[in-house]
């Protein structure tokens, strides 16, 4: 394994912290969508744009392009985020998010906007588009790696299970899951609503091969990918435990924050808490 | 009378006329089109014989992904293959494939706009024995009401290879319906086919019938009894649903002024409701719609279920006489 130069982790914190304060301020622009979700999964996205996937934000069609398949749709806040500032539209349009006429849909919308690989939101299906792609890769012998972002309360719907079981039995190698394992959905903890655990067990009877991470740690990201290459004839899941809200104090581990935007005050105590951070990423 | 130009079966008013169900039509018309595109594949959920996908399968042993039991995963694994560039076939049953799984075939197929073809073999109270969970009678109207889509009926098995050759290469994502007891052989090699483009198949003015699936076979018996009686009737074999034949059906409103639908699905939603939401809201005329009466089907043989759910040539001929008094007044 890599060890990634303390410059180039500071590198991503510091984006990952502007891409949270830019998902504040959209989300505030914008007057309704979800908070927790896309805070604690912008350290995997921005690990994945700017260092992991092979992509190319002036050519989204291009042929050997790693596929990135979000199917949680509703923390497409941190997708978008994330695609405009690697470049695939600008910045400025993020504040168009769930506006009339916007090509930042409420949840994802293929072929909206340049980057979205598949159209989401209603849970659960994301997988199998992404073993169908997956699929072909190999039929075709081609290189590229399909990347699959799933909620832990998805794995609640049967869909997914239908999924687990494919990859297993195409032996689809080329495929990672990931699942933001943040324990909370919209009704409450993920384990009050319907007991997830032992999840790591579950997918691993299924064939696939698990990795634990820390989902806020970039050297363990970079090296759950990395291995992920390593894995022969099983599909990998990162279980990436994350805190949702996560860099907000008023928002971390609070199921109430899974859907709903901050308001005026809110968003400037959250930007006032992210600079702080962004402050002592520069400082360390 | 018959129109020469559609170049009709010439035993269709003969008693042993040919009769096989559509889903052959349908397997050969998929190995048709895999030969002209070797980016077409086929997925299937634990069914492959039944719904004839099996030749394909034995044909192009690569190109065919057996799924289980999940039709979920069905629609949208074909989604993600199609977003690879593929054009898939995924078949089923039509209670579970569009039935189960129409969520993901709103979202991941419709919405994402990818060119996956559905094929809902069984549909009809046709299906007979295993009764009324198997029997899709709704599929229409699922599929009708869903943005993007191409909706297909075929009137026999020669149509169905057609339609199937048609849906690999539009681009669209697309539902073909499917029978499973024999229906007699109408059409031939010659009769034309074009998707979005109804056939008239027997000339007429006094009524239109427009029919779709096995539906139109009677309606053309029906034409050729009432002409004995100086009843002049035009046969429409509407076989795409969506999008409808507007020019020839409103036509037909015009020049007829009294249309009867036929079909074997639901009152509500399918053909009959596509043509009276075109003709109501252009050329109001009498209309009648012949299908099944808001309930569910039974176990029987396919023709004691079409004789029990009026889908009987005495019920046509009665909706027709009923439009031409309407007509009349």
């Amino acid at each position: 394994m890599m060890t990634l130069p303390d410059s180039a982790i500071k590198h991503l914190e510091l984006k990952a912290n502007e891409i949270r304060q830019d998902i504040i301020k959209m989300l505030l622009e914008a007057g309704s969508g979800h908070s927790a979700g896309p805070l604690g999964m912008a350290d995997i996205l921005t690990a994945l744009y700017f260092h992991i996937l092979h992509h190319n934000p002036h050519n989204p069609d291009l042929a050997d392009r790693d596929r990135l398949v979000l199917s949680n749709g509703h923390i497409c806040p941190v997708l978008y985020t994330t695609l405009a500032h690697s470049g695939y539209f600008p910045v400025s349009e993020l504040k168009t998010l769930r506006k009339l006429g916007t090509r930042l849909q409420g949840h994802p919308h293929r072929g909206s906007l340049p980057g979205l690989e598949t159209t989401s939101g209603p849970l659960g299906s994301g997988l199998s588009q992404s073993c169908g792609m997956a699929y072909v890769a190999k039929m075709d012998q081609k290189t590229w790696r399909v990347i699959c972002l799933m909620s832990d309360g998805e794995q609640e719907a049967g869909n997914t299970w239908e999924a687990v079981m494919f990859a297993g039995k195409n032996k689809l190698d080329n495929l990672v899951g990931v699942i933001d394992r943040n324990n909370i959905q919209i009704d409450g903890f993920t384990e009050d609503i319907m007991p997830l655990e032992p999840l790591k067990d579950k997918y691993e009877s299924f064939n696939w091969h698990v990795v634990d991470i820390d989902g806020h740690n970039f050297q363990s990201i970079h090296d759950a990918f990395d291995l992920a290459k390593t894995i022969h004839s099983k599909p990998t899941l990162i279980l990436a435990h994350t805190t949702p809200g996560k860099g907000v104090s008023f928002m971390e581990n609070k199921y109430e924050w899974h859907g709903k935007a901050p308001n005026k005050q809110e968003a400037e105590e959250a930007l006032t808490q992210l600079r702080h951070i962004e402050e002592a990423i520069r400082h360390a | 009378m018959l129109n020469d130009q559609a170049h009709l079966n010439p035993k269709l008013f003969d008693d042993d006329i040919e009769q096989v169900p559509s889903r052959n039509g349908y397997g050969e018309g998929l190995v048709l089109a895999a030969d002209a595109n070797d980016q077409v594949v086929a997925l299937c959920a634990d069914l492959t014989e039944s719904t004839r996908t099996e030749e394909f399968a034995k044909k192009y042993p690569n190109r065919f992904i057996e799924i289980g039991v999940a039709e979920q995963n069905l629609a949208a694994v074909a989604s993600g293959m199609a977003a690879a560039g593929k054009v898939p076939f995924i078949t089923s049953y039509a209670v579970f494939s569009p039935g189960r799984n129409w969520e993901q075939i709103r979202t991941t197929v419709c919405y994402n706009n990818q060119p996956v073809k559905i094929i809902g073999s069984h549909a009809g109270i046709s299906v007979g024995p295993d009764g009324a969970t198997h029997q899709a009678l709704e599929d229409l109207a699922i599929m009708r009401a869903l943005p993007n889509m191409v909706v297909v009926c075929p009137c026999d098995s020669i149509e169905a290879k057609k339609a199937t050759v048609a849906i690999a290469k539009n681009s669209k994502p697309s539902y073909l319906r499917l029978s499973r007891s024999d229906v007699p052989v109408i059409t031939t090699e010659s009769t034309s086919f074009e998707i979005g483009k109804a056939e008239v198949f027997y000339e007429g003015k006094d009524v239109a019938i427009i029919a779709c699936g096995q539906m139109v076979y009677r309606a053309l018996l029906v034409a050729k009894e009432l002409k004995e009686h100086g009843i002049s009737i035009r046969v429409i074999n509407n076989h795409t649903i969506k999008p409808l034949d507007q020019k020839t059906i409103l036509k037909a409103a015009e020049e007829t002024r009294a249309v009867v639908t036929v079909e074997e699905h639901q009152i509500h939603g399918g053909l009959g409701a596509a043509v009276a939401e075109l003709i109501s809201q252009n050329f109001p005329v009498p209309i009648k719609i012949i299908g099944i009466e808001d309930r569910f089907g039974e176990s029987g043989e396919p023709e004691e279920l079409l004789e029990k759910f009026g889908l009987t040539t005495e019920n046509i001929k009665k909706a027709v006489l009923q439009v031409l008094r309407m007509k009349e007044k």
